[in-house]
């Protein structure tokens, strides 16, 4: 497993190269550059402009540029941006990321989970009424013009209904008495670093308590642990980071709604192939014998199943991904969502090149972490490969 | 000569053309997909919406060219403001927009006007009326105008990235299938890579930089899904298909490689690559809408556009009233994507033998 990993990391990398290759030689094909935008300013002499691009690094054939690119690069200097111009690549970039990424991984899960949930329920009861009704939403939620329905949710849930705020990161007239002893992104590090922590720690008491023999006694323990885990968390918010409380919850009002708008539409293609996947188990012949030995039909349904039918499910995931990246972009211009999607798309009308690549190449780095994440979660859930290596 | 009768009726029977037996099997066999399409409702229902659409898509030109006048029914150039007597009223008295304007802003217009005079308003975006069934647009155009044309481009667009995609993604999965080794390997990795790529953001980047068409969009669009997943799908169909017993028996009878690729593995890839074409249409219609909604592309009018438009003038929080101008085009890709998707969910059920409910 851990070869496998490796091979996949190189892989990875490979392929991140290329990826950063083809962005660059793409954006040098465009005619101009930056400094071309003041040709018409008598004041700016073609001297002075051809200073600017040196400056910029802009002198020199195709193949110097993306040499010195690379070699910045890899030294971790992603260059200047143009539109915010003495403000470097990086330090935007670290800012926006973290917001991507939970945006991302909070859908992902969200709809991961309801997909899977809805679609077993939908495939075990095939053929009774309703289940054409259910279908046509899915298909709706998977086919649906989602920069249409993102606005359609801002208008029902932050206009009509008032009851999460219709974009941004964060409500400014709430923020204006802050101290300074913290910022946004100190808060929201903080934000993420509880929500992994509690991640992590609910997981790990899940599977130990999935793997107890006595299954009261292990659903008691779960409970429990939900319940201090949580209590943990409330208490140390409340206590040690009680004077970011309140900004805290400001941004994870503002981020509930773009979550959920997301998950939605990611969910819909979870639910019908969880369906298909299921109907297929369904006909195996170790459900017959489930069902001969008198199982319940839910454990039946759950436990054997179900989690059968998650193999290729786990695999789609993959497509799945991609969809939700894309989505995510069109997210975050949609609620204004300041993250990488949409520095992307600003950075690209603006023409700041080096933002597009710094922000495209992270884009892509999310995707294949993802992607590997999911190779990796592929081999753990299926067991021929997960023993037999 | 007397011949018997029944090798009278063989010679008959040998004489008829070939390719009159071959439109007989192919009638045969269309007529047996069609009752069992038929009997699958979802997909009754797509089908339905395409066909309605269609009729839209061609309906159109017609429409324009004789009860629509060009100079207000054109969905680009077209202008039209349908004028409306207003009584003006005192502030925050209105009861009634339709007839009644307050008189802060019929001042704004007119500052001469006292409480009770009539205003000729000229209303833009106006609600719909009977000239206009589904009201006009910010700009005064038409929107019922605007959907139709709009279709058109959406059909065009959906059918030549399907064509595309499906035309690179047959030859390369038939070929990388067939020949396996580098080709193969070469095929795969790169349409792996193409997978990994999110698709969204590098349109995003190469629309803002190069001045998109909606034909050029949909060529880029066929040949990143032709050279990515559905590669991949219809490579593991086609491997399926060459190493039956029919393949080596057409081999050891002769066939060259190319006619056993073209005869023997592409015809039976095609229902698989006919049901990913449909898929692909889906997915290329709500990726214009979308980029056309970000205003990206270079075309004039399309069902992004329109919201686009309905978005950036103001309409999408002043009020329910304005519905006109978000509903129809949304729901219409949503409609199109959807129905082509449900007609190849209902295909998959017909082709994909694991599916089927027998």
């Amino acid at each position: 497993m851990l070869k496998y990993i490796g091979k996949r990391t190189v892989q990875s990398i490979i392929v991140f190269f290329v990826f950063l290759t083809a962005t660059f030689f793409l954006l040098q094909a465009q005619p101009g550059d930056i400094s071309d935008q003041f040709l018409s300013n008598p004041k700016i002499t073609p001297e002075v402009r051809a200073q600017f691009a040196e400056r910029l690094g802009l002198n020199g054939s195709a193949w110097d540029q993306y040499v010195r690119y690379l070699e910045n690069f890899v030294t971790g200097n992603l260059g200047v941006s143009f539109s915010e111009y003495p403000r470097e690549v990086w330090s935007i970039l670290k800012e926006r990321v973290p917001r991507t990424v939970a945006l991302f991984v909070f859908a992902t899960l969200l709809a991961f989970l309801m997909g899977f949930k809805s679609g077993k329920v939908l495939a075990w009861r095939r053929g009774k009424r309703g289940e054409n009704v259910i279908t046509v939403v899915g298909v709706f939620f998977q086919t649906v013009f989602y920069p249409w329905f993102a606005l359609i949710m801002i208008r029902t849930f932050s206009f009509n209904l008032k009851l999460f705020p219709g974009g941004k990161f964060l409500t400014v007239e709430k923020w204006l008495e802050k101290p300074d002893t913290f910022d946004a992104n100190a808060v929201f590090g903080r934000m993420l670093l509880t929500v992994t922590l509690l991640g992590l720690a609910l997981a790990i008491v899940e599977i130990w308590t999935r793997r107890m023999n006595n299954r009261v006694v292990g659903r008691r323990i779960s409970w429990g642990g939900r319940i201090l885990f949580t209590g943990i968390v409330v208490v140390w918010w409340m206590t040690a980071w009680s004077e970011m409380l309140p900004y805290a919850l400001d941004i994870a009002d503002h981020l509930i709604l773009p979550t959920i708008t997301l998950a939605l539409v990611g969910f819909g293609g979870t639910m019908l192939l969880t369906r298909a996947s299921m109907l297929e188990t369904l006909r195996e012949d170790y459900i017959l014998t489930a069902r001969a030995k008198g199982l319940s039909s839910k454990s039946i349904r759950d436990r054997h199943a179900a989690r059968n039918a998650l193999l290729p499910v786990t695999t789609s995931l993959v497509i799945a991904l991609a969809f939700l990246i894309g989505g995510g972009v069109i997210t975050e211009t949609v609620f204004s969502w300041p993250g990488m999607g949409e520095t992307l798309f600003k950075a690209a009308l603006t023409e700041d090149i080096p933002l597009v690549i710094g922000s495209f190449t992270f884009i892509a780095v999310l995707a294949l972490v993802a992607h590997m994440v999911v190779d990796i979660l592929y081999m753990y859930l299926d067991p021929r490969i997960r023993v037999g290596d | 000569m007397g011949v018997p009768e029944l090798q009278e009726g063989a010679v008959a029977v040998r004489e008829e053309a070939l390719w009159r037996v071959r439109l007989r099997l192919a009638w045969r066999g269309l007529r047996k997909g069609w009752s069992s399409f038929a009997g699958n409702r979802i997909g009754l229902v797509g089908l339905s919406i395409i066909v309605l659409y269609g009729l839209m898509a061609l309906a159109h030109p017609i429409l324009m060219g004789t009860v629509w006048q060009p100079s207000v029914y054109d969905p680009v150039i077209g202008y039209d403001a349908p004028v409306v007597q207003k009584v003006v009223v005192p502030d925050n008295e209105v009861t009634d927009t339709a007839t009644q304007i307050d008189l802060f802003s019929a001042r704004l217009q007119n500052p001469l006007l006292k409480v009770g005079d009539t205003l000729d308003v000229s209303e833009q975006p106006a609600p719909p009326s009977r000239k206009h069934l589904l009201g006009t647009d910010p700009l005064g155009r038409d929107v019922l105008s605007q959907l139709m044309y709009s279709t058109r481009a959406a059909f065009l667009l959906g059918i030549v990235a399907a064509v595309v995609t499906v035309g690179i993604a047959t030859t390369v999965g038939s070929v990388s299938a067939f020949f396996g080794g580098i080709v193969d390997t070469l095929f795969m990795r790169f349409a792996d890579l193409i997978i990994l790529v999110p698709l969204i953001p590098i349109l995003i980047v190469l629309s803002a930089l190069i001045h998109f068409e909606l034909i050029h969009l949909a060529i880029v669009l066929g040949v990143l899904f032709g050279f990515g997943g559905t590669a991949i799908i219809l490579k593991s169909q086609a491997l399926s298909v060459s190493v039956k017993p029919f393949i080596d028996a057409a081999r050891v009878a002769g066939g060259g490689r190319m006619h056993l690729i073209l005869r023997h593995v592409v015809p039976n890839v095609l229902p698989l690559s006919f049901l990913y074409m449909m898929f692909s249409v889906t997915d290329a219609i709500s990726i214009e809408a979308t980029l056309s909604f970000l205003g990206l592309l270079n075309i004039p009018m399309s069902w992004g556009i329109m919201i686009y438009f309905a978005n950036t003038q103001g309409y999408l929080l002043s009020s329910a009233s304005y519905w006109w101008l978000l509903w129809p085009a949304g729901l219409s890709v949503t409609l199109l994507a959807g129905s082509f998707y449900l007609v190849g969910r209902a295909m998959d059920e017909i082709i994909n033998p694991r599916l089927r409910r027998r």
